[in-house]
């Protein structure tokens, strides 16, 4: 309380022009940054996961697995930076319980939910039920339970049972696609629908969101698998990671050209709040956006992937661009995020005046608490490969294609 | 001749009350989708329906209101925590504009721009404009803040969870979060006062008597008075919030 009241004199001393005394306090920080990034990269991996189901590409087979529990990973916790920010995290349950519908947010209980239920640990169920019940089979003591107990008993893996599963996953993935749109579409509309922020305010809020997470999705289950194929001492499916690359090339475009017109449109109307984000642009938020986002987080990786679809340099210096651009283009949606978010709030609604951000190192909004939230998922990640190893489920289909 | 009437009748009973189960149904379905339509909608209010009127000419930013609601409704005194405050605002020769509300005006204000400079200065008091079509009232995800069928806008600090939304929805920059209870906090118009019959601080104790509201659906009422022998303004009409806090010899400069 004390150090927040001293964190605000600092900032006040630093406020350019007129801002709206009750500005000075920026409301939304660092949780509220981490929030879209974690939902948009599990709506990004669940696409990939969906792309290779869906449209049936073999060549991305070794990353389905794999994208899909990275996706439930980060959507466990993805609710967690938004509860452990707001002011009385006791009373979130009202949210479910008293939703007032016509608040965007208030949706956000039943869009996880859906997402999480129905989507996500349903597709994983059926993808993994049979392999469940082989793994019981081999395994004692408490990870044998685990299995009995995740595949909830059920014991039946006749070709026709089997078949049923992959029958019910192929329609919750169908049905799993336009949810991943609507999760983090819907995210950009709760930024998006404020009319006060002119900012936030475009129609278009939806869309960039959507495809910047497809794009911060794709990378994440690029490095993982990389990262993975490392540890476990095999060496990489580069066929895949070249689709995968492209992939990411097209929707990062979508996303540039999104982006982009979203600023064009912003500079040729030139609305009241044109200066003032003119300014906010080319002051407190040149780093991050152009910098960090725009050069860093969009053009490098653009070029680079752009280059490989016609020049095709060596393996080895294709692995490394797969580990260096896809950590660019996460770090680059980050400050995208960033930008949003924190950008958003740094100028005054009265447009006359600039307040700035401060974040500590420690407490429920400083660096750690968010550095936690990040690596929580990569834990609970750890531990849902080592309970459900999709690599180990390759070797059954394999098998299974030789009984059939 | 009779049977077959009743026959008739009974069917267009049967009819009517098909169409109205149906209609209900049909309706009933589509009532989350009335949310959605939250500002589009004209504002109701029947009974009483405050609005509140400000004249600028009058203020002379003694920041005696600012001061007197910090008292009356507990508001933390520093200064980033303010339900009503008073900018100062002026504007030089060379048609730049300077806004200044240092401590929200309670001090009191000094002109840092030398009087030749100055093409003209003026105050302009701000608090809530208890919108009808309130942007916090339409993000709340749980219902905390909610309008009464007066027109007013508050917010239950028994149940807003302070998830901030209300702060970044409102235009004017009128919330605020409040410290100590970790929940949103905004003029209530002193509502405590009015249950009493008393005017609220803020407009008590203005010396010029720039401030003052009264009930807008009374063709007799002060406010009424006031919106007809004045040119009144509200601030941001393009957002369409339904602001009922109207300003005489309202500026383009104000935002
Ligand atoms: S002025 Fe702000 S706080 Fe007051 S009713 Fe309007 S939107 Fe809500
Ligand atoms: S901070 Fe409280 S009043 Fe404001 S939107 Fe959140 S729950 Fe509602
Ligand atoms: S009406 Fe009451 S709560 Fe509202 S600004 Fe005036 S004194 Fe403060």
């Amino acid at each position: 309380m004390e150090h927040h009241l001293q964190n605000l004199y600092e900032v006040l001393s630093k406020v350019d022009g007129y801002v709206y005394p009750n500005e000075i306090e920026l409301n939304w920080s660092i949780l509220i940054v981490l929030y879209p990034y974690i939902t948009g990269l599990v709506a990004g991996a669940f696409i990939l996961a969906s792309l290779e189901r869906i449209f049936k590409l073999r060549v991305l087979k070794p990353t389905y697995g794999i994208a899909l529990l990275t996706a439930l990973s980060f959507m466990l916790v993805a609710t967690m930076p938004l509860i452990s920010h707001l002011g009385k995290p006791m009373r979130a349950y009202e949210i479910m319980i008293t939703p007032h519908l016509s608040s965007a947010m208030a949706i956000f209980g039943f869009v996880y939910l859906w997402y999480l239920m129905v989507v996500l640990l349903l597709e994983i169920w059926f993808d993994y039920r049979r392999d469940m019940v082989v793994w019981a089979n081999e395994t004692t003591g408490f990870k044998r339970f685990l299995y009995r107990l995740l595949s909830l008993y059920t014991t039946d893996i006749s070709p026709k049972a089997v078949a049923l599963d992959n029958k019910l996953g192929y329609i919750v993935t169908v049905i799993g696609v336009p949810s991943a749109f609507l999760l983090h579409g819907y995210v950009g509309f709760i930024f998006g629908s404020i009319k006060a922020n002119p900012w936030w305010s475009t129609v278009l809020m939806p869309v960039i969101f959507l495809f910047s997470a497809i794009v911060s999705g794709i990378a994440l289950v690029m490095l993982v698998y990389i990262v993975l194929t490392r540890i476990r001492k095999l060496s990489v499916d580069m066929a895949c990671l070249d689709t995968i690359a492209r992939y990411l090339f097209y929707i990062l475009i979508m996303d540039f050209v999104l982006e982009g017109l979203d600023q064009i449109h912003r500079i040729y109307e030139a609305e009241e709040s044109f200066e003032v984000l003119h300014n906010l642009v080319f002051g407190r938020l040149f780093f991050t956006l152009f910098i960090m986002q725009g050069l860093l987080g969009t053009i490098v990786p653009l070029l680079t992937l752009g280059i490989l679809q016609f020049y095709k340099p060596k393996e080895q210096i294709r692995k490394v661009i797969y580990v260096v651009v896809p950590l660019l283009i996460l770090m680059g949606i980050f400050f995208m995020r960033w930008n949003v978010v924190i950008g958003g709030q740094l100028f005054s609604k009265s447009f006359y005046g600039y307040t700035s951000f401060k974040i500590g190192l420690i407490g429920t909004e400083g660096y750690l608490m968010a550095a936690v939230w990040l690596i929580v998922p990569f834990l609970i990640l750890s531990f849902l490969l080592w309970l459900l190893p999709p690599w180990k489920k390759k070797e059954e289909e394999e098998s299974e294609t030789l009984v059939a | 001749m009779t049977e077959p009437k009743s026959k008739i009748s009974r069917r267009n009973f049967f009819k009517a009350g098909t169409i109205i189960v149906g209609g209900v149904a049909v309706a009933s379905a589509f009532t989350p989708f009335d949310s959605f339509l939250f500002a589009s909608e004209p504002p109701k209010g029947k009974g009483k329906w405050y609005g509140i009127g400000i004249d600028i000419n009058k203020c002379i930013g003694c920041g005696k209101c600012a001061n007197a609601c910090k008292l009356e409704n507990n508001v933390p005194m520093d200064p980033f925590y303010f339900r009503s405050w008073v900018e100062q605002y002026t504007i030089k020769k060379d048609g730049t504009i300077k806004v200044e509300s240092p401590n929200g005006g309670i001090d009191g204000f000094t002109q840092s721009i030398p009087d030749d400079e100055i093409f003209k200065s003026f105050f302009v008091p701000k608090m809530c404009n208890h919108c009808a079509k309130s942007p916090c009232t339409q993000v709340c995800p749980v219902g905390a803040t909610f309008e009464t069928p007066e027109g007013i806008v508050l917010v239950d600090d028994n149940y807003c969870i302070g998830c901030r939304y209300c702060v970044q929805a409102c235009p004017y920059g009128c919330r605020f979060i409040n410290p100590e209870k970790g929940t949103a906090e905004k003029c209530t118009l002193c509502i405590h006062r009015l249950e009493k019959g008393m005017q609220p601080a803020c407009f008590e104790i203005c010396p010029t008597e720039a401030r003052i509201f009264g009930d807008l659906n009374d063709p007799e009422s002060k406010i009424n008075d006031f919106l007809k022998n004045h040119t009144t303004m509200v601030i941001k009409p393009h957002l369409n919030t339904g602001s009922k806090l109207f300003y005489n010899a309202l500026t383009s400069e104000v935002r």
